[in-house]
């Protein structure tokens, strides 16, 4: 016998929840989802000659002739490739060596804490204060000449924007090892990696080689998706391309904005060629990824059951975890760099320190700081607003519908951070001209959700849906409404994750150069935009207070995050997070 | 006012239903008991009756509860109280707001706080209204868990093994505790338990899944 549904139950069994499900759905789809469709759409249709809005009717392969001459092309797709894929590649093995080092030689949440200004600081800032760094006159050399190196004069070496990519490499390195350590020590949490380690060790294996052997291939399948957006992104990047990489012939992505923007209208038809491009070469290289995971894993049961216990390699490990800290070192001294040169007034070259100091670029945010600075306070508040609400609403949508997240559903979000920006957004800013809504605040917000939604989605759906169901069906029994739960129940418990997914949509929002740049039609200028159009060549002292006020902007959001909660619920040791 | 169960099965829609046919009737303040292994379905039942049914699942059968068909309303409209093993005091709320959460709206200001300081005093909680709940004792929070279903002023109450979290001496401390308050309420309980001892203490009819 099968359960025959009582009159009237069905209906209640699947609430009302259909309305606000409805409502998310349309805004995702029409706000989020087609706005990357048309815009994908645009710019195909370009490449291949239909762009109607330059005049260009007819369907041709001359885009692609034209891209294939145009000088550069070949070098900039395989700086692209090695940059991109090697990038990827050293930050993830840096981040596994220094889990399966580190992973229990130190305290998890003051490791986390210790990665935050990392995570927070946007790529343009953090690769303005590697430039700081590294640069023939940067403070590296200073510290280090004329007593070490004899330099009297800063030397002529290309170690920023040098034709190879390792400076872009460096500074992928820098934001991406951090990020990959964050999502490693999540994944941990499920594991049981203690038990597992002191089984692997009673048999005799060495410490970091049981942590490779055991753990790493069962953290692996856990993080791969945040592998292929570190990837994707690290293929596609812009800004810190412009700021670090090769300049003649860039990275195919800074190319194929420069060809984007140039004065002559027809090379929008090559560039957008371009664009496609870019996207086969994410598809392509995410290809070769999973053939690269299948024989990794072959190889790796080999070795794994030839049962060596490698005891030798242990200094081996303890070196990719120096790398790894090194690297993070790097990074928090690029940014001390940048505020050091932000106060910097005489500082003549090779003194390690300014002979004098000065707040004259602070004091005077009428230079053009305080407007940017604005800009970028308002996009960033409006978008993770509209995100968390959205984010919110979709999570809700599923709990009165009491489902889980079809795999579709989670695609969906995952969307715009695997197709490159560069792909869809000049398709998109020509419908929104069209429109008549391009070169706006209002366009840029837009864009930038597109971005802030996925992360606030990813960094909020796990706590939720680890609050005890058993609470929410208390306050139904206690005759609460759905809409009484969520704000009477659900939001208040849920204060830290929200706070925690707003800093990092917030973070998000600060970072975002190209949707800023496109959709701003060049009237929107925020801290970020400006940092990079000042990059090339302008006063040291002035990059560095947009890039100081770049990074501080998201550490504060972070910095509220922690502090809002704590002191919302400081009478409340149940979500006070200070006693468990 | 008594809570009646005609044919009442779970299941996945559409699939095998967990259990046969379950047809019981519980009177004004007594307490019935399913009993049964782990997974036979006991606390799907309650979640039927209550009305907190995942998707997927079905209930099929009659609930009616003073003679209202209780699987028409949504759960927030049953009048139905649910006590869990854990207290499930909102951590975000005081004691007092915890058990105001589920007071009438239409009790207001002065008799508001009357009501709740009168409940805490029946629970042995007198003056612990601004308390954080994450400081009650174990005891404690299974007793104002009970007062706020109570406030709620329910028509029944399912209980999900609601003491299998303490210890022997608190547990029958408990339990009369409960049971002392469904029986001066005359409200019918339904209780899904492990223990045999639990059911015996009710003195009323045992369902064996």
């Amino acid at each position: 016998m099968s359960v025959i549904p009582a009159r009237g139950s069905v209906g209640h069994a699947i609430p009302d929840g259909r309305a606000l499900r409805g409502a998310v759905l349309v805004l995702v789809a029409a706000g989020l989802v087609l706005p990357i469709l048309a815009g994908l759409a645009q710019t195909a249709r370009a490449a291949f000659g239909v762009l109607p809005s330059i005049g260009a009717r007819d369907w041709s392969l001359d885009p692609w002739r034209a891209l294939l001459d145009l000088p550069g092309f070949a070098t900039s797709l395989r700086l692209t490739l090695v940059t991109g894929v090697g990038a990827t590649v050293l930050a993830l093995a840096l981040a596994m060596g220094f889990c399966a080092f580190a992973h229990g030689r130190m305290s998890q949440s003051l490791g986390a804490r210790m990665l935050t200004p990392l995570l927070a600081a946007p790529h343009a800032a953090l690769a303005i204060g590697l430039a700081f760094l590294l640069a023939p006159s940067g403070w590296i050399a200073r510290m280090i000449s004329p007593w070490a190196t004899g330099w009297a004069v800063p030397p002529d070496l290309a170690t920023v924007h040098d034709g190879w990519g390792m400076a872009l490499i460096l500074g992928l390195l820098v934001k991406e090892v951090p990020f990959l350590l964050l999502v490693i020590l999540s994944a941990l949490g499920q594991l049981p990696v203690r038990a597992h380690l002191a089984a692997a060790r009673a048999l005799g294996y060495g410490r970091g080689v049981a942590w490779v052997k055991v753990i790493l291939p069962q953290v692996y399948p856990l993080i791969r998706l945040p592998v292929f957006i570190v990837m994707a992104f690290a293929l596609s990047v812009v800004d810190m391309a412009i700021i670090l990489g090769p300049s003649n012939p860039p990275v195919l992505s800074v190319a194929v904005v420069r060809w984007f923007a140039a004065p002559d209208v027809g090379m929008v038809l090559p560039a957008s060629a371009g664009a496609v491009v870019q996207g086969a070469v994410i598809v392509a290289a995410i290809l070769l990824w999973i053939v690269g995971e299948r024989a990794v894993r072959m190889l790796g049961r080999i070795w794994l059951s030839r049962g060596g216990r490698g005891l030798r390699s242990e200094p081996g490990l303890k070196l990719v975890s120096a790398v790894a800290v090194a690297v993070m070192t790097l990074g928090m001294l690029a940014l001390a760099a940048l505020a050091v040169w932000s106060v910097a007034w005489r500082w003549s070259w090779p003194e390690a320190l300014p002979e004098s100091w000065s707040w004259r670029v602070w004091i005077a945010p009428g230079t053009g700081w305080g407007r940017a600075a604005g800009a970028t306070l308002t996009a960033g508040l409006a978008s993770t607003g509209v995100s968390l609400m959205l984010a919110v609403a979709w999570l809700e949508g599923e709990d009165r519908a009491r489902m889980g997240r079809a795999g579709w559903a989670q695609a969906l979000i995952y969307l715009p951070l695997l197709v490159p920006q560069i792909g869809f957004l000049y398709g998109l800013n020509v419908l929104f001209l069209r429109l008549g809504i391009s070169g706006g605040m209002a366009a840029v917000i837009w864009a930038q959700v597109l971005f802030v939604f996925p992360y606030v989605m990813i960094a909020l759906s796990e706590p939720w849906r680890a609050l005890d169901p058993r609470a929410i069906r208390t306050a139904a029994a206690l005759g609460a409404s759905p809409w009484r739960r969520l704000w009477a129940v659900k939001l208040p418990i849920l204060l830290r994750p929200l706070c925690t997914a707003a800093a990092i949509g917030f973070a998000v929002s600060v970072a975002q150069y190209l949707p800023t740049l496109f959709m701003g039609g060049g009237r929107v200028a925020t801290l970020t935009t400006e940092a990079v159009t000042l990059s090339s060549g302008s006063d040291r002292r002035v990059i560095g207070v947009y890039a100081v006020l770049q990074a501080a902007l998201p550490l504060v959001g972070y910095g509220a995050a922690v502090l809002l909660p704590a002191l919302v619920w400081r009478h409340r040791r149940g979500l006070s997070g200070a006693v468990r | 006012m008594s809570l009646c169960l005609r044919a009442v099965t779970v299941g996945p829609a559409g699939g095998q239903p967990l259990f046969a046919p379950l047809t019981m009737e519980i009177a004004p303040g007594a307490v019935a008991t399913v009993m049964g292994p782990s997974g036979v379905g006991k606390s799907t039942l309650l979640d039927a009756i209550g009305g907190h049914l995942a998707h997927g699942f079905a209930v099929a059968g009659q609930v009616t509860l003073s003679g209202r068909d209780v699987l028409a309303f949504p759960a927030e409209d049953r009048r139905i109280g649910v006590l869990f093993q854990d207290a499930m005091l909102f951590p975000h709320l005081s004691v007092g707001d915890n058990l105001a959460f589920g007071l009438s709206r239409g009790v207001k200001g002065h008799a508001r706080r009357v009501a709740v300081e009168e409940a805490l005093g029946q629970a042995g909680l007198s003056g612990y209204a601004a308390r954080d709940p994450a400081t009650l004792s174990g005891g404690q929070r299974a007793r104002a868990a009970l007062m706020r279903s109570l406030l709620a002023a329910p028509l029944a109450l399912l209980l999900d093994e609601p003491f299998s979290r303490l210890d022997a001496d608190l547990r029958a401390e408990i339990r009369s505790f409960v049971f002392d308050h469904v029986l001066a309420r005359n409200i019918p309980a339904l209780m899904v338990t492990h223990d045999e001892s639990d059911a015996e203490a009710t003195g009323g009819a045992v369902v064996r899944l």
